[in-house]
């Protein structure tokens, strides 16, 4: 019954036709959702494309590494800086080199480099992305629509450095579900937090924990962007009542966010100290680094605030004090550059190079005689200076060597205590061994053994180190003419080098 | 140096009484030292050579005594200041103001040798539209933020500073804030794809990366950097700027000629081009940002040129 020929065949004023389609704002959520489907295209992309590159790349999950790309520039955000494409890639690389353990450090290097430099976009002009999608405007017509968007960009930093900078398009990417209000969100993931830290929840705490800091890098962010605003011109800003309530809002936030975070640092510390499960306790220990940082980024953004007011005053002083003109000028950016944005190209080119042809300024014409132009071809062309200055040699002054033990003395002890991982061997046998070799060697076996009481496991699982030398003491008495104390048990360790890389990406 | 010109001035005075006549400026009885001593070639040369060194625009009066006496005698002798205008208008030349603090400042005309031209400027404008919009708003905003204020532009004594990088960010800024506008309205503004010509001119300059890392360190031409950083560059060859200093990719600071040549040439030439497209309201003149046109913006404070948004 509700054919489009019976619609048709009804009276004129019930109905103006079939509708092709309800109009723009019905339409609207599921362009937004076009264009949040679009943000993932790019890291589809990288494992669809991984199958051109020379060699064979399949092995590698390109997907996950640009999402932990993502995750490290983002973690990576200050205010004034972000991350370097360096400290990216190599960040980047224990997940790689899990993924293909057996392939050379320099093609892991190269797949790393290969994602970020994709997830930038280096071979665009713009540096960015686009994907095509349709509507329906508002008179039923269909139009094919672009979105731009970028999910890593670079920015300068000090020095003409450039930094790498997550987009929003990727925080919400990454993050998900960000279509809220940023402090209220915080606010509810912070909640959460404590409940799952009260109910003993840490696995899930900790990844509360993580978006807790992905919303304060994305504040920070929001702030700093502002805070800038403010400096260019006091008169664009709204001092009397929208700036000092933001300034005040941001620095309850501050410490509400500060008392709060200690409050779950004292927990968590309480949590870790207490835990009897060593991954709750690792877990726990992680989550105390991450409310740290968090508690970090919020002196920061503290400390940038105070600095609004003095900054606001200053320019004052400069701006509105000064004894007036007579004249009246030509309000550039309010009469220029502001109506001249939302203009179609075509048109504000117009514009644009009006101000160009009269703004440059004159240029002489160069004229070129013959001659001259000879010996300027001629001329070899100057070299680049790649390296900079010659370095002068350096004036070095040999130092005695006054070490304790020679390095065949450590090599002849390192060996010795190169110990099967399931048979540990007592002190007392391996000082007796040492003095058969060398009357010198006891004392850096003991040195050795000392040292291994409280192993440099942190170190070690920085490193990936394979296996570690530890000691204890199980209260027998050391039987020795040279050495008292305890006899200790020395053995070695094996570490699962490949679980902490992986758990190491994940913590970070 | 006076005694020197005095010489010369003797020496050519008597052949050259008919060239007086028949110079561009004849002489006007206005003026008291045209009526006493008629305009002679050696005069002509001085004018000529006071346009050549306001030619020279980074060329400071005050280190070059030449300059000085050259600026004094245009000030001080009418005859003198009307043949010195009279080859710069032959010339394709236009007299901006003629004093110590800013020099013989001289502008190139619209079809004159000197005037510069966006294929020259900037090699992919001339075939890229977007190129030559980004280097022409580059350009624009250099200036904008150079002169924040309507005041600033008016102040003689007004020293604009700027730093590439802030230039990005305030025009980054600015798109940025109708971007939200436009999502505040709920439209979708993602241009249409195959009219590119419609494209509102800030999603131009929003899209571009404002910077790219480069194999040999240095600033990638196509970012927005890229473009206001050699906008910036160019500017300082004219004498426009003077580099103060590296920090945020570039500071620099405003000459005397840069306000002259955008309070009178520029900004006019650009006011009367959006003027004809029928986009800017009459203002009353007064002093303050104002607020972009439209029904819309009627819940915008009336200062916030740049509103605040947090």
């Amino acid at each position: 019954m509700t054919s489009p020929a019976y619609t048709d065949n009804a009276a004129p004023q019930l109905s103006a036709g079939p509708r092709p389609a309800p109009g723009p704002a019905a339409d609207e959520g599921l362009s937004r959702r076009l264009r949040a489907l679009a943000c993932t295209a790019p890291l589809h992309d990288l494992d669809v494309r991984k199958a051109n590159l020379a060699g064979e790349y399949t092995v590698y999950a390109m997907a996950e590494v640009a999402l932990a790309a993502i995750d490290h520039v983002t973690l990576n955000m200050d205010f004034d800086t972000g991350a370097d494409h360096g400290q990216i890639v190599t960040r980047l690389l224990p997940r790689v080199a899990a993924q293909a353990p057996r392939r050379p450090a320099a093609e892991h290097e190269r797949v790393a480099r290969w994602v970020l430099e994709n997830l930038i976009n280096v071979g665009s002009v713009d540096r960015g992305f686009r994907a095509v999608y349709g509507t329906f405007g508002p008179d039923g017509v269909y139009v094919r629509r672009d979105y731009d968007f970028k999910l890593i960009e670079e920015v300068p930093g000090h020095g003409g450095t450039v930094y790498l900078r997550a987009t929003d398009e990727a925080v919400n990417v990454l993050v998900g579900a960000l279509d809220t209000d940023v402090t209220s969100a915080q606010i509810a993931a912070e909640v959460k937090l404590e409940v799952l830290i009260s109910r003993g929840r840490l696995a899930d705490a900790q990844l509360a924990a993580e978006q807790a800091r992905y919303r304060t890098v994305q504040y920070a962010e929001t702030l700093r962007k502002t805070l800038e605003a403010t400096r260019r011109n006091v008169r664009a800003v709204d001092w009397l009542n929208a700036v000092p309530d933001m300034i005040a809002e941001a620095l309850d936030h501050v410490a509400d966010r500060y008392r709060h975070e200690n409050a779950i640092l004292t927990n968590i510390r309480k949590a870790r100290d207490e835990a009897e499960e060593p991954e709750h306790k690792r877990r726990a220990a992680e989550l105390v680094d991450i409310v740290k940082d968090c508690i970090r980024r919020h002196t920061q953004l503290q400390s940038r605030l105070l600095e609004a007011g003095p900054l606001f005053r200053a320019e004052q002083d400069r701006q509105a004090f000064a004894t007036p003109t007579a004249r009246t000028g030509l309000d550039l950016y309010g009469q220029l550059v502001v109506p001249l944005l939302p203009l179609p190209v075509e048109q504000a080119i117009r514009v644009t190079d009006a101000f160009f042809a009269r703004g440059t300024g004159l240029r002489t014409p160069t004229s070129v005689r013959v001659g001259d132009l000879v010996d300027m071809l001629l001329t070899p062309p100057l070299e680049r200076e790649h390296l900079g200055a010659e370095m002068p040699e350096p004036d070095l002054i040999a130092t005695p060597d006054d070490s304790r033990f020679s390095e065949e003395q450590l090599a002849s002890a390192m060996e010795l205590l190169d110990l099967e991982h399931d048979a540990p061997r007592r002190l007392s046998g391996l000082l007796a061994e040492a003095r058969r070799r060398d009357a010198e060697l006891p004392y850096l076996v003991a040195l050795l053994a000392v040292h291994a009481a409280s192993p440099p496991v942190g170190t070690a699982y920085r490193q990936g180190e394979q296996r570690l030398l530890f000691s204890v003491d199980d209260g027998t008495q050391l039987d020795d003419p040279e050495f008292g104390g305890a006899d200790l048990i020395v053995g070695t360790a094996l570490l699962d080098a490949a679980g902490m890389a992986a758990g190491r990406s994940e913590a970070s | 140096m006076s005694d020197h010109r005095a010489q010369h001035a003797d020496a050519w005075s008597e052949p050259t009484a008919a060239y007086a006549t028949e110079s561009p400026t004849p002489a006007d009885p206005a003026g008291p030292t045209a009526a006493t001593a008629p305009v002679t070639p050696a005069d002509a040369a001085d004018a000529a050579r006071l346009v050549a060194l306001g030619l020279q625009p980074k060329l400071l009066p005050a280190r070059d005594a030449e300059y000085a006496e050259l600026l004094r005698r245009y000030r001080e002798e009418p005859a003198f200041a009307r043949l010195a205008d009279a080859v710069a208008t032959g010339l394709g030349l236009v007299v901006l103001e003629v004093s110590t603090r800013a020099g013989m400042a001289v502008t190139a005309g619209e079809d004159s040798v000197f005037a510069v031209r966006m294929g020259d400027y900037a090699r992919r404008a001339s075939s890229d539209s977007a190129d030559r919009f980004l280097h022409g708003l580059a350009h624009l905003a250099v200036a904008a933020m150079a002169f924040p204020r309507p005041e600033d532009l008016a102040d003689d004594a007004y020293i604009g500073r700027i730093t590439v990088n802030g230039v990005d960010s305030f025009v980054r800024q600015a798109c940025h804030h109708l971007e939200e506008r436009a999502e505040e309205h709920g439209d979708n503004t993602d241009p249409a794809t195959d009219a590119p010509g419609l494209e509102e001119a800030w999603r131009i300059y929003a899209r571009r990366s404002s910077t790219g890392a480069t194999k040999d360190a240095r600033r990638l031409a196509g970012s927005t950097t890229g473009i206001v950083g050699k906008a910036v560059a160019f500017l300082t060859d004219s004498g426009f700027l003077q580099r103060t200093g590296d920090d945020a990719g570039g500071a620099f600071r405003t000459t005397a000629r840069y306000q002259l040549q955008v309070r009178d040439m520029a900004g006019n030439a650009a006011m009367a081009e959006l003027l004809e497209l029928g986009v800017v309201p009459v203002t009353d003149g007064t002093a303050t940002l104002l607020p972009p046109p439209g029904p819309d913006d009627l819940e915008l404070v009336a200062d916030a040129g740049l509103p605040f948004h947090a």
